[in-house]
């Protein structure tokens, strides 16, 4: 059966990037600082890619930003995927907002299955999904894992990781919990959030990154949609944490002991 | 009236650690709002358990319902809302576990709430509570204000203390309407992944390994022994499948913060940073002098962990 997808690019400043408090506190520092499509993200559109290679169907991917979020867009789509949907809009986004303007797009795409980064590295919620599916009245899978290792053989053979069932009427998800794996059938559409063991995503070929140039792109206005868009989560300052004082090397095992011992009192 | 609302995880008829402290954060909360402290407990079975959280002073909503014996946040978050419109709660939180973090947003979206994730501490004047929370892997520290009328959230556990017992809170039965045949979520199954040692998340002691065990993680579990230490490791060590995916300490495996982390044959990458840099005093053992790892320790040791770490196992036993 095949199944429609749609998957989320979130753009984000590259996990590699020093980040920077401003001075005053209002932002971080965006000079010299790189972009790239949160890395959950591309997990979960890595995972919606191995489905429509294994059962057929659409991956549709969508971004909520600025007019720069169509490079994260265009990424996924010279991974694979279909066609794109950027929702325009610059204000600050929680995952209030974010889940009721997907909300809007699975409304109009009727999509089998949501699949979304857990979390973007960047305000590091770990919330859309969530809301997402309470406000569609859906199931959620969380936190999507698999058991084997990146390594395994089922990981080359880039095989998904979220099963869809004989009759196609729901996916089998296993999630990383505390101490140990569980298992959930959820019932199709549903909302699945990535983890990071759940795949290794693909790197954009050359003729990929040519045919995403020709792959469609829709662009909305995030005001048009009729979604209130005022963030619920209001940052107030931000701040650097206070740094470490480290650096101190010792020469042996003894004398590390002994600082453990006598001067930290940790052993 | 701003009451809070802490919604307790349990297990097997056991309150889960985190628990705690996330009660003493919803004390504080309530302490700093004038409200009063409540705790919803979920499950089928748990008469044991709500009896043992009316320990805490607060009074105990208890959802008992063969429904609800697995947690699944599509049957748990309408139960939690029924319960903090009933307990007239300003304020619903957890830890920030697994199960906290699947299902408060749940919540938060069926109560129209805004909500922080891994709370620090909270701030603000008197009933204007601001929530302190990383952003960033940790790299920001940011102050936030929540602009609705029910603020949900999550803690960090380990910077809140674990509650000790107080007073005598009541046990109600909470109102459980949920309709089984309806759930479009199966509980498949769960596998337990069993360990002697105590929880990454709570314990005093980690001992972490990286790539440069070569997957030999003896050395790193002989010292945990002696320690009474959980295990860790860096995403490397996880990727390459040596060891199981919930070891993993780092922005997207687990955040710890103990008073002791050796991290053995492991550079340093930010992203593993991010999630042990809160540990009071930071062991690094490691062969390249230039690792990363150095710059953030307290006792940086250049040396190879498969002779230092047994040796330092060695003095552990010895001085007892």
């Amino acid at each position: 059966m095949p199944l429609k997808i749609l998957v989320t690019a979130k753009r984000v400043e590259d996990p590699e990037s020093k980040i920077k408090v401003k001075p005053d506190g209002s932002g971080i520092v965006t000079e010299g600082v790189n972009y790239k499509m949160n890395p959950f993200d591309e997990i979960a559109v890595e995972e919606a890619l191995r489905l429509k290679e294994r059962h057929g169907g659409e991956v549709v991917v969508a971004s909520i930003g600025g007019e720069k979020s169509a490079t994260e867009i265009r990424a996924a789509l010279a991974m694979g995927a279909d066609r794109g949907i950027l929702v325009r809009h610059d204000g600050p986004l929680d995952p209030v907002v974010v889940s009721a303007l997907l909300a809007k797009l699975f409304e109009q795409e009727k999509p089998d299955l949501v699949i979304l980064g857990k979390q973007s590295i960047d305000d590091d919620q770990n919330q859309a999904g969530q809301y997402l599916a309470e406000r569609l009245g859906l199931a959620q899978a969380t936190f999507a894992s698999k058991t084997e290792s990146l390594e395994s053989e089922a990981e080359q053979k880039k095989e998904p990781g979220v099963k869809l069932a004989p009759d196609g009427k729901s996916v089998a998800v296993v999630r990383e919990v505390d101490g140990g794996v569980e298992t959930l059938e959820v019932k199709l559409p549903a909302v699945v959030t990535t983890d990071l063991r759940l795949n290794k995503p693909r790197f954009a070929s050359l003729p990929g990154i040519m045919k995403a140039k020709k792959k469609e792109l829709k662009e909305l206005q995030a005001a048009a949609l009729g979604v209130d868009l005022s963030p619920k989560v209001v940052l107030k300052r931000l701040e650097s944490p206070p740094a470490r004082k480290g650096g101190v090397k010792v020469q042996d095992v003894e004398e590390l002991w002994k600082k453990l011992h006598d001067e930290a009192k940790v052993v | 009236m701003a009451n809070v609302l802490i919604v307790a995880e349990q297990s097997a008829g056991a309150v889960r650690k985190a628990t705690l402290h996330a009660i003493s954060a919803g004390r504080e909360l309530a302490r700093r709002t004038g409200g009063k402290l409540h705790l919803a407990v979920l499950g089928s079975g748990i008469g044991t358990v709500a009896e043992e959280l009316a320990g805490h002073g607060a009074d105990v909503h208890a959802a008992d319902a063969a429904v609800l014996e697995h947690p699944l946040a599509e049957s748990y978050a309408p139960v939690v809302a029924e319960i903090a419109r009933a307990a007239q709660a300003a304020y619903v939180g957890a830890a920030a576990t697994a199960f906290g973090k699947d299902l408060l947003p749940r919540i938060a979206a069926r109560l129209e709430a805004g909500m922080a994730t891994e709370v620090l501490g909270f701030g603000g004047d008197g009933a204007e509570v601001t929530f302190r929370r990383p952003m960033w892997a940790g790299n920001v520290l940011a102050e936030v204000e929540i602009a609705t009328a029910v603020k949900v959230f999550t803690v960090r556990a380990t910077e809140f203390p674990a509650a000790a017992k107080e007073g005598k809170g009541a046990v109600r039965a909470a109102a459980v309407s949920v309709d089984a045949g309806a759930l479009r979520t199966r509980y498949a199954g769960f596998k337990e992944v069993k360990s002697e040692r105590p929880e990454l998340t709570e314990a005093r002691v980690v001992v972490a390994g990286g790539r440069g065990t070569k997957g030999d993680f003896k050395p790193i579990e002989a010292l945990a022994d002696e320690l009474n230490a959980a295990v860790g490791a860096s995403r490397a060590a996880v990727d390459a499948g040596w060891v199981p995916n919930d070891w993993q300490v780092g922005q997207t495996g687990k955040v710890v913060a103990p008073d002791l982390y050796v991290a053995a044959g492991i550079s340093g990458a930010i992203q593993h940073l991010a999630g042990m840099k809160g540990s009071k005093v930071i062991v690094a053992v490691n062969k390249d002098p230039d690792a990363p790892i150095f710059q953030l320790a307290d006792y940086g040791l250049v040396a190879d962990l498969f002779k230092a770490l047994p040796e330092l196992a060695g003095k552990l036993k010895g001085s007892r």
